[in-house]
């Protein structure tokens, strides 16, 4: 490490690709968070389902999901598949392994989310005349909402760190083409650095924008 | 008026109500009291069909409560009830939680809701809360919360559900100088309480449940100061 001498210019002249690639990193876990989240919201109701077949099959997907590796999981959408015929692209084998585990991990907040809300809530608010969509919409889900929220920003961050991951099947996020420039340059160090802080940055961003917006949105307290 | 008739309720093999007949006009305040388990609050849960019933009727102004035929949204509109634990909605102001029942039930608008909401807390005594939100009050200000909230429906039927149990004993008398409040407005009520003086004092009509029967009823001097029955006695020897 002593004589190491760093080169900077390099990196910075490949800034523009590194943007592209990080581009294509938040794309990715954004994508993957907005579809996890429709499909968590089944698989919570799932999971709490009465019915047999919709409460196995969402038992099911939320327990492989928590507990593979995400690696895994790409390596299956991508190679795995493969075997089947069926060849997915980089991005779209990391994009939905990655909707797989958001769904798992966000099932189980959805769930809990809803759990925690008091049933005297929902008692209060039938007596004051209420119908269940009025209770869903005006009582429940607003708290349940605040209670999760900090817990999918989790999940967002989680996911941007991640996507790192598509290096290994050649996607081209901020880690692929971090890989790829280093690759040419030999500036190994460099470009892993930048890297790091252009994450550093990026999961920073969303931490504030988050609590900007729980600032604005959430007033009082819970009980 | 409010006509109970013949009510049976069980919860799995275990009966709570066995035949229950109780009437209560407009005006009056009947006291429900009685040990723990004896089916008291059970009773107000199924006048306004919070609960099912097994037997029996119970009828709301010429309204089967629980006829399949009759919505339950409405009814429960006329039957304000406040709970033991007082249930305040802790993402809205103190305002919001006794204004949005009026808004999004009754479909008044916004300036509406908030006017009656308004009143009825300035009534209760939470005029300089409005803008609060309910966690950071007392227990004792919360259920003063709930009432008004209740009464913001303007329901000519309340229903009370022990409100006094989970206070801490200094918020106690908060509370009750409320109900006198009502009371005196000439609001209809019934009260599922452990207060012996205080259903004495505001009572028209004081009922003693034993078991899932009413096993005496009648004025606060009958029922509480000469009770005729021996587990009246025993009961009220026990909690006087």
């Amino acid at each position: 490490m002593d004589n190491y001498e760093f080169h900077w210019n390099v990196v910075f002249d490949a800034f523009p690709q590194l943007l592209t690639g990080a581009y294509t990193t938040v794309h990715v876990s954004v994508l993957s968070m907005l579809i996890g989240i429709v499909i968590a919201v089944l698989l919570a109701l799932g999971k709490m389902s009465k019915t047999k077949a919709f409460y196995h099959i969402s038992n099911v997907w939320i327990e492989i999901a928590r507990n593979t590796p995400a690696l895994f999981l790409i390596y299956m959408a991508y190679f795995g598949l493969g075997a089947y015929g069926i060849h997915l692209s980089p991005y779209f084998s990391v994009l939905s392994a990655l909707i797989f585990i958001n769904s798992g991990y966000l099932a189980e907040t959805f769930r809990g989310g809803f759990q925690s809300i008091p049933q005297t809530q929902y008692s209060a608010a039938k007596s004051l005349g209420m119908n269940n969509l009025k209770v869903y919409r005006y009582i429940i889900l607003p708290q349940m909402f605040r209670r999760i929220y900090h817990p999918m920003t989790n999940q967002f961050v989680w996911s941007i760190l991640m996507s790192s991951l598509g290096i290994l099947v050649g996607m081209e996020e901020l880690s692929g083409e971090t890989q790829r420039l280093q690759s040419t340059s030999f500036r190994t160090l460099e470009f892993f650095i930048v890297a790091a802080a252009m994450y550093f940055v990026i999961t920073k961003l969303v931490l504030f924008a988050s609590s900007l917006i729980a600032k604005k949105v959430f007033k009082g307290e819970l009980s | 008026m409010i006509e109970i008739k013949g009510v049976h309720k069980s919860f799995g093999d275990l009966e709570v109500l066995k035949g229950i007949d109780l009437t209560v006009n407009r005006g009056e305040v009947v006291s429900i009291i009685g040990a723990s388990g004896s089916g008291k609050s059970t009773l107000l849960y199924c006048i306004n069909a919070i609960e099912k019933i097994n037997g029996g009727n119970i009828i709301v102004d010429g309204i089967d409560v629980h006829d399949k035929k009759t919505d339950k949204n409405k009814l429960r509109e006329n039957l304000g009830m406040v709970f033991q634990q007082w249930n305040s909605f802790p993402h809205l102001t103190v305002l919001e939680n006794a204004a949005l029942a009026p808004q999004i039930v009754k479909g008044f608008s916004k300036e509406k809701a908030e006017e009656i909401a308004r009143k009825e807390l300035i009534h209760v005594g939470l005029g300089d809360k409005l803008d609060e939100y309910p966690t950071r009050m007392s227990g004792g200000q919360q259920q003063r919360l709930a009432i008004a909230r209740a009464l913001a429906m303007e329901p000519p039927y309340m229903l009370f559900d022990e409100v006094t149990s989970a206070l801490d004993p200094e918020l106690v008398g908060e509370v009750l100088d409320t109900l006198r409040l009502l009371r005196d407005d000439g609001m209809t009520m019934i009260c599922v309480t452990h207060e012996i003086a205080f259903a004495k004092e505001v009572s028209d009509k004081v009922a003693f449940f034993h078991e899932g029967v009413i096993e005496e009823m009648g004025t606060p001097e009958e029922v509480l100061d000469n009770p005729q029955k021996e587990r009246t006695q025993q009961f009220l020897s026990k909690v006087l």
